[in-house]
């Protein structure tokens, strides 16, 4: 007998254009003391399913069939059960621990609150609670940290306080909702130790939402897949991860960069493979291939970038160090990965290599030559043209107001404004075919396409100056993990075909292990080690990198 | 041969938006933009509207003078909203007055717009120095009342232009007065959206690409941050009609000769007591109805663009 019943759970959206279902005749159920893992990729319906429970759904969405079963109460039959469920029974964890604690009160004071609501205890009893309660989740001298306001805990601890207030009123259910998406590997895993634990200790029936195969693979019992709205299939965790029955599960499976190998190119399932090696030939006409000799491309010695917070004070004593003392160098026609975590000044160095910021000292050499001392504007234009960036989020690095064709002709005349119109268009509509993308797109604007889409637009406006250097700062890390498996081959395809020089940036490790030759990893602004990618994964040489390479979820870890 | 093939017209891409059909189902906003189509249509064609011309001195007729509204007892059928103390058609009075309120109003507000985007996008874009020496100008700006501003403004006016030609500028130096007492909103409000937007990769992506500043700044930047300022634009615009009118009404605005609703407003002002009173009702009605149609508009406006405010 399963605890938590999902029956034929359907939730409609009307728009004014049409109706979405984000959920469609949905049939989920959990047992007590297991975690089942809810997995999909954005916009498949996951999190409507979560917040349907606790009929959290916003206007105008609405429940429109099904029943939810906790315990033998539909809960759902009576709108005034759900207030005293929420809660009470159903504890909820959010992803992003920044916004879900108020940073008015003191952590304490939301303790008590929650605990009040729901049980009949006095101040004393409460705070006790609340203080054994902060113990149970890992968090040291909880009867000091009582008394402190959110923003003096770390996003990892503040979560661990989320997750405290899920659990202060004994719930028998708990949603987890992406609880370690915010947050960095480290921490991740630490989060995903003490959810498994709660599990088993309190009972507890856990539905785990994320997009994240690893975190699926390391932590839960079953897994349930969703694609636009429809539950696609539902079962053991290791059957499903390396057994698939459906096509999308299989495809799904199958965009994951593995952890363990180096693959050539990612396997894509559902949509038919269309890229043919024959491709890119157009714009290979006119991309003036240099020989690839044996040299350093970009050569970067004791490289520092520090920060003043204090713009009356010009000294440096209140300045962090984002970048300290950084020298490494990238091989022409190599792809180099930066590595660590929020903060470790990984996107720091990539803005300073195209010139975004100035080093605070240190020196960046591009093709032997210094360009962090140019002054000269037309000088500098010469490198502009050379190093190309691409963005993390697909939705900012586009500007809304032009037509994709603007936005890739930019550069294009910019760097050549001799062109001829007709020219220009070729040379755009080539640009677009190389990304993969259709020659009727020149004419549409950024909102028309997906984030995938607009992330292959912003490759092709980084390709039209003809760069050398190719900087992606976190090119996938806002995408979906098919969608990543795509934007991944063709970043491969085009380096292959273009000669291209990557440094590719991410916090990622699977990914970057699938795409680069060489990787640094960095902490804090420092550079622990570089070397050879078989060589970082293999033998790890720095205590950090161990850490990192041991933390990471892996999804092989079901096959052991 | 590069065709799209479904190319949708700039009035389906506009029927298919959400501000259309916002402005489809608010009924304050239809009836407020129509009641401004009537007025500027009646405004700037007053030609076709009424046969009178109250500028032309030949056509007017003591003998007509102080004739009330037509459906009062000693009311004339061709004077509907009576006549003022020379013989002039109130209506016809009323709605050249409208035109001169409505061009010096767009015309101020254009003024201060382009003054105050083009420092606040400037100050916002470098920053600096020369970021807090605006922004500290507007706080300047802000504490002087923009009457007294415009007040001021005049009377320096008055001491430079020589007599003659003063009744021939005073429409420019409203302008200016006007103006320059609204800028420091647009300053405010397109230097925080160009805060905002200047963080963007997209304005990253062009500084890389080598994009000059002054491209960055109008061709990037300004379309992005051009719908908070519409909309204080178009509030300001009723804020700018209404200063206009209290200028004229103090007497410092346009002179009697090619009257605004302010001087109307004044001028009928010394026969209310007398029993006239329909010589400075209607154009003060016809102010307030002016103001608050594009009052509501300018809220409407506001409403739906606010992404914030979205239901």
């Amino acid at each position: 007998m399963s605890f938590l019943k999902i029956k034929n759970l359907s939730v409609d959206y009307p728009m004014r254009k049409e109706t979405v279902y984000a959920a469609k005749n949905v049939n989920i159920e959990v047992n007590k003391g297991e975690i089942l893992g809810l997995v999909g990729e954005s916009g498949s319906g996951k999190s409507t399913v979560g917040n349907a429970i606790i009929n959290l759904i916003d206007a105008p969405g609405k429940v429109s069939s099904g029943s939810v079963i906790l315990g033998d109460l539909n809960i759902h039959e009576d709108p005034k059960n759900i207030v005293k469920y929420r809660g009470k029974k159903i504890g909820l964890i959010f992803q992003d621990p920044q916004t879900s604690l108020n940073p008015i009160l003191t952590v304490g004071e939301q303790l008590i609150e929650t605990i009040q609501t729901h049980l009949d205890l006095t101040n004393d009893e409460a705070k006790n609670k609340s203080i054994d309660l902060l113990k149970e989740v890992g968090i040291k001298d909880a009867e000091k940290r009582f008394n402190n306001y959110p923003h003096q805990f770390s996003g990892g601890m503040r979560q661990r306080v989320v997750i405290s207030l899920a659990l202060c009123c004994e719930p028998e259910l708990l949603i987890a909702d992406e609880p370690t998406t915010a947050l960095d590997v480290s921490i991740q895993s630490q989060i995903l130790e003490l959810i498994k634990k709660l599990t088993k200790e309190r009972n507890l029936a856990v539905i785990l939402i994320t997009h994240d195969m690893g975190v699926i693979a390391e932590t839960a019992d079953r897994v349930a897949v969703m694609k636009s709205g429809n539950l696609v299939e539902i079962g053991e965790t290791k059957e499903i991860l390396t057994k698939p029955k459906q096509t999308y599960t299989k495809s799904l499976v199958s965009s994951v960069p593995p952890t363990n190998k180096k693959i050539s190119r990612f396997v894509i399932i559902e949509k038919e493979n269309k890229s043919n090696q024959n491709n890119n030939i157009k714009i290979l006409n006119r991309w003036n291939k240099k020989e690839i000799i044996e040299q350093d491309l970009v050569t970067i010695n004791n490289l520092s970038k520090s920060f003043d917070d204090n713009f009356f004070t010009e000294s440096s004593k209140n300045s962090v160090m984002a970048v300290d003392n950084v020298s490494f160098d990238i091989k022409e026609g190599e792809s180099f990965g930066l590595v660590g975590e929020s903060g470790s000044g990984k996107s720091t160095i990539a803005k300073m290599i195209v010139n975004l910021f100035k080093p605070s000292s240190g020196d960046i050499f591009f093709d032997n030559i210094c360009i962090t001392k140019i002054k000269d504007k037309l000088e500098m234009m010469k490198f502009r043209k050379q190093i190309q960036m691409i963005f993390q989020d697909p939705y900012s690095s586009l500007n809304g107001r032009l037509k994709v064709k603007d936005i890739i002709s930019e550069p294009i005349t910019l760097h050549n404004p001799s062109i001829s119109s007709n020219d220009l268009n070729n040379y755009i509509f080539d640009l677009l075919e190389s990304v993969e993308l259709s020659q009727k797109s020149a004419d549409r604007y950024p909102h028309e396409f997906s984030g995938g889409q607009r992330q292959r637009i912003s490759i092709a406006r980084a390709l039209a100056t003809q760069p050398r250097l190719l900087v992606c700062d976190e090119p996938t890390s806002a995408l979906d993990v098919s969608i990543q498996a795509q934007i991944l081959n063709l970043l491969k395809d085009l380096q292959e075909q273009l000669n291209l020089t990557i440094l590719f940036i991410s916090h990622d490790l699977p990914v970057v292990r699938q795409m680069c030759d060489r990787i640094g990893v960095l902490k804090d602004g420092q550079l622990c080690e570089v070397a050879n990618t078989e060589e970082i994964f293999l033998k790890p040489q720095h205590d950090y990198t161990k850490k990192l390479l041991h933390l990471m979820p892996k999804i092989e870890s079901i096959y052991n | 041969m590069f065709q799209v093939d479904n190319n949708i017209s700039t009035w389906g891409r506009i029927k298919d938006s959400d501000i259309y059909h916002s402005f489809i189902k608010s009924p304050t906003a239809i009836v407020s933009s129509i009641i401004l189509f009537i007025i500027f249509f009646c405004s700037f064609f007053v030609e076709l509207i009424t046969p009178y011309n109250p500028f032309d001195p030949s056509s007017l007729s003591l003998m007509e003078a102080f004739t009330p509204p037509s459906w009062t007892e000693d009311g004339l059928a061709k004077f509907i909203l009576g006549t003022d103390g020379q013989g002039r058609d109130m209506l016809a009075t009323i709605l050249y007055g409208s035109r001169i309120s409505l061009i010096v109003g767009f015309s101020a507000i254009i003024f201060s717009l382009i003054l105050g985007v083009g420092l606040g996008l400037t100050a916002g874009y470098f920053g600096g120095k020369y970021e807090m020496i605006v922004m500290r100008l507007t706080d300047v700006q802000l504490t002087v009342p923009s009457i007294l501003m415009a007040l001021l403004v005049d009377g320096i006016a008055r001491g430079l232009i020589s007599r003659e030609m003063h009744d021939e500028m005073a429409i420019y130096v409203l302008i200016f007065a006007i103006g320059i007492s609204e800028w420091p909103q647009f300053a405010r409000v397109s230097r925080a959206a160009t805060l905002v937007e200047k963080n963007k990769d997209y304005v990253s992506a062009s500084t890389i690409i080598g994009v000059s500043n002054l491209i960055i700044m109008f061709k990037h930047i300004l379309p992005n941050i051009l719908r908070p300022v519409l909309v204080i634009g178009t509030i300001g615009l009723a804020l700018a009609i209404i200063a206009e009118s209290t200028l004229s009404f103090l007497g410092v605005g346009v002179p009697p000769t090619t009257p605004s609703l302010g001087t109307l407003i004044r001028l009928g002002n010394d026969f209310l007591f007398s029993g006239e009173w329909w010589i400075t009702f209607f154009p003060a009605i016809f102010l307030v109805i002016l103001a608050f149609s594009i009052n509501l508009l300018g809220d409407w406006m506001r409403d739906t663009l606010n992404p914030r405010l979205k239901k």
